[in-house]
This record gives structure tokens, C-alpha cells and sequence, in this order.
């Protein structure tokens, strides 16, 4: 027995000697302490050994399974140790070479700045309606108080379809359908594609308004005021300032036309400015009486506002483009540019 | 509307600088867009003296002149080659580092050895004509007349001293058309009174009713008409005040009758016409509507043919006048003209501007007309041109007219509150300054306890209604004042995007997931583009705009196709490696053309793909990303476009309807537009997904038992296609969840006309746990239907 004992004792050591790795390591175990391993043979043949002498042979077998246990399991932290610094050694990287970008698309200006002005005004409980870009005269022209013949469509030069039907020159055909639909309280903003004849660096056949209209009771001027303050501070900073001055639109009384503070030299004056120190953004009024009449709304009990601003122009103050024609040649290079 | 400052100064005091006065127009209304400084370009040029002439020692033709320059020098030597000089002529002096018109520098040199300190100056040299100065034209050095001091700047001897205001009048204020309405609102803005406009003029003793018979047929298009007298004509030169005003305005001098239309028309805003009553036949005029087919040639020689829709002004035999519009050749006035008839009339702005397009003739007049003309101006205008007439001493005017008006209700008065002015502008104006500002604007108003009773004045047809004078009222005010509020008033409402426009914006955030970016492009696209895709029937089908910019832009597309194809190839052409590009937008489809109803306007999406590692199934991707983030399935079948390579198009298929299609670019479509790379189209019809997208989440339990995997390699026909396969795996067994192709193998050992594909297959347990036998069986059951179905073999 303790011969067996001696021998399994020496065999064990050698073996461990010529282990290299954990997966022989655990071979080696198994051959000593697996189910049929020899020290669990051992055990098994306590049964033939005298009672009397069975307590100290259990001993003996106790001792060297302990003892080939901590063997083992001081060698598997050794080689655990081993096998982690061989692979440091061998996984080192280089972690300047470039990671592993899965790119991303990018949203154009136009739509960046749609996005903004959602956000904005949608806190301030605007909803977002989408007219039709090929419209009726009326929604265009006559229901805005802009009758035939009325020197105001010189304003705008209109695409024609032909009979009643043209491109819309203005989202604000949008404001007649909107409050045909719907009675006071009104909050809606209206974006889209509008088209007008005139092409060159700063004017595009098609281009993007928003229109926003607030009708209620005893809404002033002062209202419309407060709200562009609210739009300038959020869309470009807080040290934004807005200037209204008179104008005219015919679907608005009084009208003004909107200027914001110039963001890039802070109201003294540069060279994007024109030496102003303000940058002329929006027009904006009081919704005109016969407006409201004509969407059957009671001008005596309601009152509103309206104003629209020329997505294009917005993007290119804040993104500093100087030439509207980019904004659709959708070069790629110029699109990769803008994020959300 | 240009105005002069010198003209604005005739009717105000105006005590402020040019520029000062900017600013005030600007904030009550009247941006100046341009500020111009008439002598802007002439610096350190005055009047000097010749005290003495010399001959130059060493040039025949040059001549050494000395000038007194006074307080600029008392002894100046100039060289100069003009031969009319003398000694004693007042003359411009260029001194040294002078500038003069078109920028030229002048500087101190020498002439064949004569030092030259300065130029004298010709009219042509200081930019001005015989207009602006008498002798200006003669070809030599501008001689001064009379007895100005010498040093004097030149700009105040010869008018160059003076501001151009040019500004943009708002199509509301056509009374601001004019010099005299810009000079009312700087009168208003600068707490001043504004002169009246001189209107007094000596009448001779006889009528116009005994020389010339006047009718109006069409009073609704022309609501008031007035013709007045004149005779003794003397045609001549007009005098240099005059001609001096017309200059700085831009216009040319004709004659004295002439002159006076022109300077009325800039003066009051009212055109008026000179007829030569010689030339009317039958002492008759009448304001009618043109006969179909009727001829007029007008005062620049081009003929027209009229329809009844517009209006002439004729005789007893033929239009004499276009109205409005331009005189007749027939009837102008010439330097033999002795006698005429003066036309001030009011004529309805919407029949002008219709005739003035129709015809495509446009005046100064039918210009003015356009904007709108007010029966009152009309009254004062007849006035000021007679006026005028005494004045230059031109001709004898009769003691009467013809006035034909159609009777106006007097202008009723607007009834308000400050308070309601007040409201609508949510600042409180004192009652008091309201009523000073309105008053300084000419309205009148009437107080009776807090009501405020006021009529506009008489040029003023755009106001009707409270909201106008609250225009007016803060205009004057300032804007200033506004200082914000935030809607104390109104209801609070709950706001943002609708369901459909928040999942477009999922849609757009799911391809940009996939690295498209988002392009915009033109809605009208040119019918060649249609041709270019080798699809002109479908030309027909797009709704054409009647006055396009150009026939590339003429057609509102049916199709997002031509307009990302151009995108790309601009991209290429560029040099631009790689892109992934898309476009949400509407697609216009008319039910019928011409338009009955609105058409249809669809939202498409459209994709373009091109550049290394790209293919089909990059551009597939966009579409499969769209199905995967709203839970759909789409099938894809191959398909044919005649703009597409035919072996790698697809229909894209959605509920069992094509909604779609995709496909690499013909590749001899890829050579007729230069690009030698393959590039990916596609086009989805994404309005028909519209109720799909909004499908609610529903929990499915997860499984209660594991999901059990097998591999199979199969051996299949080459053209056998991948969708096949699935179908037939799926239709195998009903525990089939996962199917998922993750090889694709030809070669050798899989023989000729034959490939490889290892699936996956997911088996989902239903009510019990799948057993390594339930799934063997499962599997010779899917061998055996891809057997029948698709020739497939187990490999």
C-alpha cells in the first residue's frame, strides 16, 4: 500500500514536470483523480484491506489525495499564470490604427433644419401640417386676401399649371386649410416645398418654406414678438436679438418683416451682415381680418398671427453656405457634413 | 422709387443728414436700399479762376494756365490742351489728388516739362450733361456762368451735391410711388409739415368743351377721366431745373410738353398723356374698349392687335391711344405740336396689367397704373401740369375740362378704441400720441368719448379697418416698443409630429442606419429624362408646367429615378469614391391631364448606390432596413426596366403587390452617360406602406422550450434562387422559424450547372420540447418537399 502510495506520489510529480499545458494538466488529474484515476482505486480497494488497519490505510489514501490535489491545483494557477502572459505577449495592438466605423448616413441641411424647427415650436404646442405643393389659386392667392390681378402676386412668380392649378409660391396656402379644418385654438406649423420663378445665388426655383399661425383669443403683436425671441434664443443663441419693422403682406395687418441679430459678429457689424449688425430672416403680422372671414372664423372674437421663413436661408445663416445651388447638388462631400 | 433729396426738399425742411433720414424711413416703413451720393465719385474739384495764359515753351497745342483757387491756392499752374479758355473764365479745377467720374485719379505731373498741378475739367469729366448744367455738352473745358467765388465745391455749383434715395416701396403705398408721397412720410416721421404742391395757373378766356367732345364708354375700367385744353403751344427746351430733376431720376430730356408728363408722373405718381389735338379727327374722344381685331400702332412702332378686353383710348376714327399703356404714333406730340389735350385719368389696374402682359408692352405708365392710381391724385396731377405749363410759359389753358368720374361714396370713417388698437398690438400707445401720429399722417380723426372716428385721406385706398391704423400707428410709434410676451392668452395645446410623420422620420433614421444620405432634389424634371430611361410614354403621364424656367425643369416628376440618377453621376463626375444616397419625396400623379382635380401627391422613396465593395445588395439593404425597422416582409422577384441590367433587377413585392423595384443601371446606359462604375437604383412606392407602418407592438411569449439547429448543404440547380429554397424549407415543416442562407459554393465537386447553399434552420418548439429524433424527422420531411419542389439534394 505504501509503496503504491510512494510510486503514484513520484509518478505525479514527474508527470506534472512534463505538463505544458492546463488541457494536459487536467489529462494527468484525471488519470490520478478522475472516477477511475488510481488514487480513486485506492479508495475502491479499501473494501480488501483488514478492518484494523483500514483507518490507517484510509489516512494514507486521504493524505495523498490531498496532497496530489494541491499539487494540481497549484500547478493549474501556474500555468494559468503562463498562459495569460503568453497571451499579452502574443495579442498586443495597435491601437492607433483606425477603428471600425460603420459610417452612418447624414440628413440634409434642409431637413436638419425642419427638424429644429419642429422641436422648437412643437413645445410650444405647434402642430405640423403638410398641404399640397400643386394647389388651387384660391388656397395660393384669393383666400390670402391676394385677389386677381392684385399687384401682390407680382411678388412672387408663380408656376402655372393651367385653369385654377399652380405650385404653391408660399406655405401659406397652408394656413387656409389648416383653419378650414379647424376652429380655434390654433397652433400649426406648416413646412414644405414651395416654387418660385427665380434662380441665381441666393434663389432657387424650389426651396423650402415653414409658415407657423397661432389663432386665439387676444392674441397681440406683442405675442408674435415674444415667440421669434423664443425661436431666435433656441435656433441660434441665447444673445440672439429679433427687430421687427414694418411691411406688408397682404394676408397679414399689421406686417412686419423679421430681422435677427447677426450671429457671426453679434449686432456690430460685418461683412455678413452688410456692416448692419442684423440679418433679415422671416416676415411675419397680425393674421389679416378678411384671412379669418374667409375661413369662417369670427375676427371679432379671435385674433392670430402668422409667420414664414425660408428654410434654405435659415441653414445657410446657421451652417454658413453662401450659395443656395449646393444645398442641391447633393455632392456627397457637402452631405456627409450634417448630423443629427 | 428713387427720390431725390433736393426734390424731397422742395416740400420738407429737412433738418437731419441723408443718412439720418435712412434711418428713420427705414423704421416707419420705407427701406432705402440704396443710399447713393450723386458726387460720390468727385473729390477735390472747384472753382477756380485763370488769371493768366501762357503758351506752353515746348508743345503748340498745350497751353499754361495760372488759377486762383482761393482758400486751395491763390496761384496754381495747370497745363491744359483746351482751346477755350481765357483769361478771367471761371472753370472745375481737378486739384492734385483729386478724383473724378469713372474713378479717374488726377495728380500733380508734368507736361513736356511743365509742371501741371491739377486738370481743368469738361462737363463729361465730372459725369454730367447739358441737363445738369448749361455748357456742359460743349466738347472742351466747362466754362461757369455768373459770379460764383472761387474754392467753391464744384458738386454745389452744378447740382452733384445731392442724395439719391432709392427705396422700396411695399405694393400697399402706390401713393408712395411718387416724390410728394415719400415727402409726406418724411414730413410725418420728422414731426414737420409738408409744403402743398403749387397748383394755381392763369386760364385764357376760352373752353375746352368748344374744341374737343369727351366720353367714357367704359367707365369700369376707367372710373375717372380728366382732359383739359391747351393751346399756343410752344415746344421747346425745358428749363434747366427742370431738366436737372428728370436727370437725376434717369430720365432724358425731350421737350417742355413732354418733360412736364414725365416730371407730373415722378413728382405725383400720376401718369398723364399729351395729346395733339391736331392730329384727333372729329374734335372727338372717347375712352372705350378696343373692337376685335382692331390696330393700334404705338409712340415706339410696334402694332398691336386688340381684343374688347382692352381698353383705348380713340377718336372719331381709331384708337389713339393704348390706355394706359402707351400713346398712339398717330397722336404724340411733336415740335409742331400747337395744340393739345392733357390726359389725367384713373384706369382700373387689373384691365392694365392684363393688357400690359397680354400684349407684352410695358411704360413707366403702365407700370404706375399696375401698382394702382387713386382717383384723388388724378384731380391734383391735371393741376400741377397746367401749373407748370403757366409756369415755363408754354402754351394757353382753358377755363374749363372735361372731369368724367364715377360717383364715390365719401370715405367712410373707420369707428375704434385705442383699447382695440391696444389689443391687437398688446402694448398700451397713449390715446393722445395715437391720435397725433394719425394726424400727422393726414387722417382725420373725430373723438367722441373713447371712440375714435377716422378717415384716411383721400390717397390712402389701401385702409378699411382698425388693424390698418394700428399699422400706422406703431410704425410711427416704433417697434421698439414691442418688447415680447409669450401668449398669456391663449389656450395651452399639445403639439409635435402626427404618427405618419413621426414614423417618415424612423424611416429616414433607419437608412441612415444603413449609411444612406438624405438628398433633396428639384420636383420638376425635364421630359428628355424620360427619353434617357428609354420610358417616354411615361412622359405623357407628368403634369407639365405652363411657364417653366427652362424645359429641364418643366415637368413635375412621376418618378424619383431621373433626379437620383443625375445625383450620381454628378457625384462620379466629381471624383466622389462612393455614395449611398436617398430621397423621400412626393411623386406627382394627375388622375387626368389636363389637371381636373389636385393630383396625387405620392411619397416615393428613392435610392442610388455606386462605388468599391458596393452592389445589389447594397442597395437592397435600404429597403430591407425599412422592412426590418417596421416588422414587414417584402419579397423580391426578377423583374424587368428597360433603364436596368436584366440579370440583376427586382420587383420588390409587398403583401403580394409590387410596390417597388431596384436594380443595377443598364450598363449601356452606364456608357452613354460616361460612367464607367456599375450604379444601383431603386424606387419604393412608399405611400402604399402608409397603414402597414403603423401596426401596434404585440408581445409574443418567448418559448418555453429551447430552439433546436440544424445545418443543411444542398445541392441545387444554378438558377435556382434563393427565395425558392426558403419558400420550400418553410413549407417542409410548420416548426420551421429561422431560415438564414450562410454559404453559397460552386466547383468541382459540386458538378457543372449546379451550386452549393448551406442554410441554417431554426426549429421552434410549439407545445412540447423538440427531440434530437423530432428534428431528424423534421429535416428528411424538408429534404423531401425541396426535392419536389426545387430538385434540391442533400450534399
Amino acid at each position: 500500500m505504501k509503496e503504491k502510495i510512494e510510486q503514484i506520489r513520484r509518478e505525479i510529480s514527474e508527470g506534472m514536470r512534463g505538463v505544458a499545458n492546463r488541457r494536459q494538466l487536467f489529462e494527468l488529474k484525471m488519470q490520478y483523480l478522475g472516477k477511475t484515476g488510481a488514487i480513486s482505486a485506492l479508495s475502491k480497494g479499501m473494501r480488501d484491506i483488514p478492518p484494523a488497519e483500514r483507518p490507517a490505510a484510509g489516512k494514507l489514501v486521504g493524505d495523498v489525495r490531498s496532497w496530489a490535489e494541491e499539487q494540481f491545483a497549484a500547478r493549474e494557477e501556474e500555468l494559468k499564470k503562463e498562459e495569460l502572459a503568453a497571451r499579452y505577449a502574443n495579442e498586443r495592438i495597435d491601437v492607433t490604427l483606425p477603428a471600425h466605423l460603420a459610417g452612418g448616413g447624414s440628413v440634409h441641411p434642409v431637413s436638419l433644419v425642419k427638424q429644429e424647427l419642429v422641436d422648437i415650436f412643437a413645445g410650444m404646442g405647434f402642430d405640423v401640417f403638410e398641404g399640397p405643393e400643386i394647389e388651387q389659386d384660391y388656397y395660393n392667392f384669393q383666400a390670402l386676401n391676394i385677389p386677381a390681378d392684385h399687384p401682390a402676386r407680382d411678388m412672387q412668380d408663380t408656376f402655372f399649371i393651367g385653369g385654377e392649378f399652380l405650385l404653391r409660391s408660399q406655405t401659406s396656402s397652408g394656413q387656409i386649410r389648416v383653419m378650414e379644418n379647424k376652429k380655434p385654438p390654433i397652433k400649426v406649423l406648416s413646412p414644405g416645398r414651395v416654387y418660385r420663378s427665380d434662380s441665381d445665388a441666393t434663389h432657387s426655383p424650389m426651396f423650402h418654406q415653414m409658415e407657423g399661425l397661432v389663432v386665439d383669443k387676444g392674441i397681440t403683436l406683442n405675442d408674435l414678438k415674444g415667440m421669434l425671441d423664443e425661436f431666435a434664443r433656441r435656433m441660434f443663441s441665447s444673445e440672439t436679438k429679433t427687430r421687427l419693422r414694418p411691411s406688408y403682406f397682404p394676408f397679414t395687418e399689421p406686417s412686419v418683416e423679421v430681422d435677427l441679430s447677426c450671429h457671426n459678429c453679434g449686432g456690430k457689424g460685418c461683412r455678413i451682415c452688410k456692416g448692419t449688425g442684423w440679418i433679415e430672416v422671416l416676415g411675419a403680422g397680425m393674421v389679416n381680418r378678411r384671412v379669418l372671414e374667409n375661413c369662417g372664423i369670427d375676427p371679432d372674437e379671435y385674433t392670430g398671427f402668422a409667420f414664414g421663413m425660408g428654410l434654405e436661408r435659415i441653414a445657410m445663416i446657421k451652417y454658413g453656405i453662401n450659395d443656395i445651388r449646393l444645398l442641391f447638388e447633393n455632392d456627397v462631400r457637402f452631405l456627409k457634413q450634417f448630423r443629427d | 422709387m428713387k427720390a431725390p433729396l433736393s426734390w424731397l426738399k422742395d416740400y420738407v425742411d429737412i433738418d437731419v443728414s441723408a443718412q439720418e433720414l435712412q434711418q428713420k424711413l427705414f423704421s416707419c416703413g420705407f427701406e432705402v436700399e440704396e443710399l447713393i451720393d450723386v458726387g460720390a465719385e468727385i473729390d477735390r474739384c472747384v472753382v477756380g479762376r485763370i488769371e493768366k495764359i501762357e503758351k506752353h515753351p515746348d508743345a503748340d497745342k498745350l497751353k499754361v494756365c495760372r488759377l486762383n483757387c482761393g482758400s486751395y491756392g491763390e496761384d496754381i499752374q495747370i497745363v491744359t490742351g483746351a482751346d477755350n479758355v481765357f483769361e478771367g473764365a471761371l472753370v472745375p479745377v481737378a486739384l492734385d489728388n483729386s478724383s473724378l467720374h469713372g474713378g479717374v485719379k488726377i495728380k500733380k505731373g508734368k507736361l513736356r516739362g511743365v509742371e501741371s498741378c491739377g486738370m481743368l475739367c469738361s462737363g463729361e469729366e465730372l459725369g454730367i450733361n447739358d441737363d445738369w448744367y448749361e455748357g456742359a455738352d460743349v466738347n472742351g473745358i466747362l466754362i461757369l456762368q455768373g459770379d460764383i467765388p472761387v474754392g467753391t465745391d464744384i458738386k454745389e455749383v452744378v447740382g452733384l451735391n445731392d442724395y439719391i434715395f432709392d427705396i422700396a416701396v411695399t405694393s400697399n403705398r402706390p401713393d408712395c410711388q411718387s416724390i410728394y408721397g415719400i415727402a409726406r412720410e418724411v414730413a410725418a416721421v420728422l414731426h414737420k409739415e409738408v409744403e402743398p404742391v403749387p397748383l394755381t395757373y392763369h386760364m385764357g378766356a376760352f373752353r375746352t368743351s368748344e374744341r374737343v367732345n369727351i366720353s367714357v364708354q367704359a367707365p369700369d375700367l376707367c372710373p375717372r377721366y380728366i382732359g383739359h385744353y391747351v393751346r399756343d403751344i410752344k415746344i421747346g427746351k425745358s428749363p434747366l431745373w427742370m431738366r436737372r430733376r428728370l436727370a437725376l431720376c434717369g430720365l432724358r430730356s425731350i421737350n417742355n410738353v413732354v418733360d412736364i408728363t414725365n416730371f407730373v408722373l415722378l413728382e405725383l405718381g400720376q401718369p398723364m398723356h399729351a395729346f395733339d389735338l391736331s392730329r384727333i379727327a372729329d374734335s372727338r374722344i372717347c375712352v372705350r374698349r378696343a373692337h376685335e381685331g382692331e390696330e393700334i400702332t404705338t409712340l415706339d412702332e410696334k402694332t398691336f392687335k386688340l381684343t374688347n378686353e382692352n381698353l383705348v383710348i380713340a377718336d372719331g376714327e381709331k384708337p389713339v391711344a393704348l390706355a394706359g399703356v402707351m400713346g398712339g404714333l398717330n397722336s404724340g406730340i411733336a415740335d409742331t405740336t400747337r395744340e393739345l389735350l392733357f390726359e389725367s385719368a384713373k384706369f382700373e389696374r387689373a384691365n392694365i396689367r392684363r393688357t400690359s402682359r397680354a400684349l407684352g408692352q410695358k411704360s413707366d405708365s403702365s407700370a404706375r397704373y399696375e401698382k394702382g392710381v387713386d382717383a384723388y391724385t388724378t384731380g391734383v396731377a391735371i393741376n400741377r401740369a397746367l401749373n407748370l405749363i403757366d409756369e415755363l410759359g408754354c402754351g394757353q389753358i382753358a377755363c374749363d375740362r372735361f372731369d368724367v368720374a364715377v360717383p364715390q361714396d365719401p370715405p367712410k370713417p373707420i369707428e375704434t378704441t385705442a383699447a382695440q388698437i391696444n389689443a391687437l398690438l398688446g402694448i398700451e400707445v397713449p390715446q393722445d400720441t395715437m391720435i397725433d401720429i394719425l394726424e400727422r399722417l393726414n387722417f382725420n380723426v373725430k373723438v367722441r368719448d373713447d371712440v375714435l372716428s377716422v378717415t384716411a385721406p383721400a390717397y390712402r385706398e389701401d385702409v378699411d379697418g382698425y388693424p390698418d391704423l394700428a399699422e400706422e400707428v406703431i410704425r410711427e410709434y416704433g417697434y421698439d416698443h414691442i418688447e415680447g410676451t409669450f401668449l398669456c392668452t391663449a389656450a395651452v395645446t399639445n403639439g409635435g409630429l402626427n404618427a405618419s410623420q413621426r414614423r417618415a422620420a424612423r424611416a429616414k433614421r433607419a437608412l441612415r442606419g444603413q449609411d444612406f444620405s438624405e438628398i433633396i432634389t428639384y420636383s420638376f424634371i425635364s421630359p428628355k429624362d424620360y427619353a434617357l430611361l428609354r420610358i417616354e410614354e411615361e412622359a405623357a403621364r407628368a403634369i407639365r408646367i405652363k411657364n417653366p424656367i427652362g424645359e429641364d425643369m418643366s415637368v413635375m416628376r412621376t418618378t424619383l429615378a431621373p433626379s437620383m440618377l443625375h445625383t450620381l453621376v454628378r457625384n462620379i463626375r466629381r471624383g466622389n469614391d462612393g455614395a449611398r444616397l436617398f430621397e423621400l419625396a412626393s411623386v406627382y400623379i394627375a388622375a387626368s391631364l389636363p389637371l381636373q382635380a389636385l393630383p396625387e401627391e405620392r411619397a416615393t422613396l428613392g435610392i442610388g448606390v455606386y462605388g468599391p465593395g458596393e452592389d445589389f445588395f447594397s442597395a437592397k439593404a435600404a429597403f430591407e432596413a425599412l422592412a426590418a425597422e417596421f416588422g414587414l416582409h417584402f419579397d423580391y422577384r426578377p423583374a424587368a426596366k428597360p433603364f436596368l441590367h436584366p440579370g440583376k433587377t427586382a420587383e420588390v413585392l409587398f403583401g403580394g403587390a409590387v410596390i417597388g423595384w431596384l436594380g443595377e443601371l443598364a450598363p449601356d446606359l452606364s456608357e452613354e452617360l460616361a460612367i464607367e462604375i456599375p450604379v444601383y437604383l431603386g424606387e419604393l412606392d412608399y405611400a402604399a406602406l402608409a397603414d402597414a407602418l403603423g401596426a401596434e407592438i404585440h408581445y409574443a411569449p418567448l418559448p418555453k422550450f429551447p430552439e433546436v439547429r440544424r445545418d443543411l448543404a444542398l445541392i441545387v440547380p444554378e438558377e435556382t434562387a434563393c427565395a425558392d429554397v426558403e419558400a420550400a424549407i418553410r413549407s417542409g415543416c410548420k416548426f420551421v422559424g429561422g431560415v438564414r442562407l450562410f454559404d453559397v459554393y460552386r466547383g468541382e465537386q459540386v458538378g457543372a450547372g449546379k451550386k452549393s447553399m448551406a442554410f441554417t434552420v431554426t426549429f421552434v418548439p410549439h407545445e412540447k420540447a423538440i427531440a434530437p429524433e423530432d428534428a431528424d424527422g423534421y429535416v428528411r420531411r424538408i429534404l423531401k418537399t425541396l426535392h419536389e419542389k426545387v430538385g434540391a439534394e442533400l450534399r
